[in-house]
């Protein structure tokens, strides 16, 4: 049993000759932040209008809104990726799911709408929260002063939330990042998959997670320390929901 | 569209995807809460010590492990744990770590970071004054912790700590990148071997989704009853 | 419980899982049949779906070529440690998985279809070769692929940790032809990607691309390539390198099977007759590579040395 350590495997030359193993890792690094980024993008517009109609005076929005919250939230994110992978495609009309299927970024897609759609339901339950945290009286002078319900929102509400919540949306999507990691299951190769290649292919296994593992914290920290400082721009005096 | 569903491939797989699958994905929930909440509540509590080492250690372990990807967890305990095992006792050879024994200990350790986050939040929200009152009949620090913070904690988190549960049930679906038989995994080596992917996957999705959605209800009774008596 | 607590936040610094590490190898003078003294148990890994060497049957319980040929050296290790109850558990495993779990003790014996090559003997030791089998790919007879340049901007898939995944990227930069390749968690994973039309091609080695599409739906609709990545390469069953005593019963009782009629019976049993779980019969005689190789028992990892 022996364990070769052999922290130089990173310049060597992956089999497929387009590099070394740290490209590898990087183009890996890459296909997880473009990821993350794409898939923030759907969370962030869907968690935005769904948390906003569960805010909303009539009563079927609010019905709606709480059924998708629930519909997403409770289904393990890979058994829904699995299925805008492999069961979506089968279900659509014949010639447009084979022209689904064959699509080269086929699984990049599916993990882009799968993580998307599975991290909505979270943006909207803090969009929710945000704007029910705010004080009543803010929606009442917005109609007092003649707004119309949209104005109110536009106007008065959604700024506020958005300010206040932007610190659970931090770690929303910092979540957003670590969920790329399952999309490996559906062949997107992002950084863990491409440690895990890097092991199978050079067998240093504990290098090539170790490496995987300190670009995530990298990712991680370079993300918060970025947020932290949009937020001291964005705090508002007297408001605030912690995280 | 249902027309060439094969409602079939379900009830003839129903006995292996709950008596293994399902139970292996009980079984694994379960233990790495009980665990997971133990070791959690450690850890809550260095992380509060006015020990600077302890609550740094603490500290960098819950960073660390809500900073990495579960997936990347399950892969480097699975090949690492053998190596940590040996170092623990002293063994002269890696200690024989399963399949299964493996995913314990990892969900174990990994939900046990953000059980800490959920115990440190139940023991900070107990009021100060308790703790001295504690210190002052004569209390020692286990004393006051096991009699009057952490039974309060524990209450007052306690929706958290289901809530974290569910999130935990859901998560184990990810041993699926390891061959394990859990719920997922059972239905996927049906789905793969009949052919079935449509059925087998929405068949899975609707029962993850029961199990959380009911779950989730009886929190939310829970939390309406522990805030009135608050 | 206080060790237990501080372990954790450890567990990541590689510097100290370096120095545990190569503390492990220093010590490591013991071996396998120690182990199995020590704890009256043998891990044997099995395969999800490598038909017919190591898959799941209908009741999920792993049988095979190979799982037989385990269960042979299995008795061996009986015979040579004078204990009957040797416990047998069994261990999933999957190709990305299966050598740093022999590595770290996790698996004892892998039986499936790994492929014996130089690289891979360099971290863990193979016992005699039990078939050879050359990479190749399987497409729908439709899409009307034949040589491996036909796989040209294709999307291509293969089961990550193999050596066929291997060569496709490496025949994909040799030759420039700018292939998608997707890998796949395990071969039954990787073929219902061509059968849902999501991949063009799978790459692997051909037995097993023989055995998948034998017990697809539509078994006609599929054709393997004549064009080949490699030579018939060999296939092993895998031990941890170094430990030669464990080998010596392993390489022992697989050269006595294969010589025996009840090599020739054994293989009988899995290429010629109906195996579980649906009956197919992948009626595969044994070739002369094949023959060779159960005569003259080898570990070698040369494709030559069995010509």
């Amino acid at each position: 049993m022996n364990y070769n350590w052999n922290w130089g495997i990173f310049w060597d030359q992956t089999p497929d000759a387009a590099g070394t193993y740290f490209t590898s890792l990087m183009s890996g690094l890459q296909v997880t932040v473009l990821l993350a980024l794409v898939a923030w993008v759907i969370a962030f517009i869907l968690g935005s209008v769904i948390g906003i109609m569960r805010t909303l005076p009539s009563r079927w929005p609010v019905a709606i809104g709480n059924a998708y919250i629930e519909l997403f939230r409770n289904i393990p994110l890979l058994v829904q990726l699995f299925i805008w992978f492999f069961v979506v495609p089968e279900l659509l009309p014949g010639e447009l799911g084979i022209w689904v299927k064959q699509l080269r970024n086929g699984p990049f897609i599916a993990a882009m709408l799968g993580i998307g759609f599975y991290m909505s339901s979270r943006v909207a339950g803090q969009v929710t929260a945000g704007i029910n945290a705010l004080p009543k009286g803010q929606r009442m002078a917005g109609t007092a002063i003649g707004l119309t319900t949209w104005q109110t929102y536009r106007y008065i509400l959604l700024p506020l939330a958005y300010r206040i919540i932007f610190p659970p949306l931090t770690s929303e999507f910092l979540n957003t990042i670590k969920n790329t990691a399952p999309a490996l299951t559906i062949g997107v190769l992002e950084l863990t998959a491409q440690a895990r290649s890097m092991q199978e292919f050079s067998f240093q296994v504990f290098e090539a997670f170790t490496a995987a593992a300190g670009m995530y914290l990298l990712l991680s920290a370079v993300v918060t320390i970025g947020m932290r400082l949009i937020e001291k721009r964005l705090v508002i005096p007297g408001f605030s929901m912690g995280k | 569209m249902f027309s060439t569903f094969d409602f079939d491939v379900i009830w003839r797989s129903l006995p292996y995807l709950f008596y293994q699958g399902m139970v292996f994905t009980l079984t694994l929930t379960v233990i790495a809460t009980v665990f997971g909440l133990i070791l959690g509540t450690f850890i809550a509590m260095m992380r509060l010590s006015s020990n600077a080492v302890l609550s740094g250690i603490a500290a960098s372990y819950v960073n660390l492990m809500r900073s990495l990807p579960l997936v990347l967890v399950i892969f480097l305990f699975y090949f690492l744990s053998p190596y940590i095992g040996q170092w623990i006792i002293g063994a002269d050879r890696p200690v024989q770590v399963g399949a299964y024994t493996s995913t314990i200990i990892t969900f174990t350790l990994f939900e046990a970071a953000y059980f800490a986050e959920i115990m440190r939040a139940g023991i900070q929200s107990v009021p100060r004054g308790q703790v001295s009152a504690g210190y002052a009949i004569g209390f020692n620090y286990r004393e006051v912790m096991r009699y009057v913070v952490l039974p309060q904690a524990f209450r007052n988190m306690l929706p958290v700590i289901f809530t974290q549960t569910i999130v935990l049930f859901q998560d184990t679906s990810l041993v699926y990148v390891l061959s394990i038989t859990d719920f997922l995994g059972a239905a996927s080596k049906v789905a793969q071997r009949d052919g079935r992917l449509t059925e087998m996957y929405l068949f899975a999705a609707v029962v993850y989704f029961v199990i959380s959605f009911t779950a989730s209800f009886f929190v939310k009774r829970l939390q309406k009853r522990i805030s009135i008596i608050r | 419980m206080k060790r237990f607590l501080l372990l954790g936040p450890m567990l990541f610094g590689s510097a100290i899982a370096a120095a545990f590490v190569t503390q492990a190898g220093a010590q490591e003078l013991t071996g396998t049949l120690k182990k199995i003294k020590d704890t009256g148990a043998i891990t044997i890994g099995f395969r999800d779906s490598s038909v017919p060497f190591s898959y799941l049957d209908d009741n999920q319980k792993p049988v095979g070529f190979a799982m037989d040929i385990c269960y042979k050296i299995v008795e061996a290790v009986k015979k040579e440690l004078k204990n009957d109850k040797i416990e047998v558990k069994l261990n999933p495993v999957t190709s990305a998985t299966r050598i740093p779990l022999i590595a770290n003790g996790t698996v004892d014996l892998e039986c499936g279809s790994t492929t014996n090559n130089v690289d891979r003997q360099k971290q863990v030791g193979f016992t005699n070769t039990h078939f050879l089998t050359a990479s190749r790919f399987v497409s729908k007879k439709s899409a009307k692929l034949e040589k491996i340049d036909d796989l040209k901007g294709k999307t291509v898939v293969s089961t990550s940790g193999t050596t066929n995944i291997k060569q496709l990227n490496e025949a994909n930069a040799a030759r420039n032809l700018g292939i998608n390749i997707v890998p796949a968690k395990d071969h039954a994973e990787a073929f219902l990607m061509v059968e849902t039309d999501r991949a063009a091609a799978f790459v692997m080695d051909d037995i097993l691309l023989a055995s998948l599409a034998a017990g697809a739906r539509d078994p006609n609709a599929y054709v393997i390539s004549k064009d080949a990545f490699s030579k018939p390469e060999p296939y092993g069953i895998m031990l941890r390198k170094g430990d030669d005593a464990f080998k010596k019963v392993a390489d022992t009782a697989t050269a006595e099977l294969y010589k025996s009629p009840e090599g020739a019976k054994l293989y009988d049993k899995w290429f010629m007759q109906k195996i579980p779980p649906k009956g197919l019969n992948l009626n595969v005689p044994m070739g002369p590579e094949q023959t060779k190789a159960f005569a003259k028992p080898s570990d070698s990892p040369d494709p030559d040395a069995y010509l």
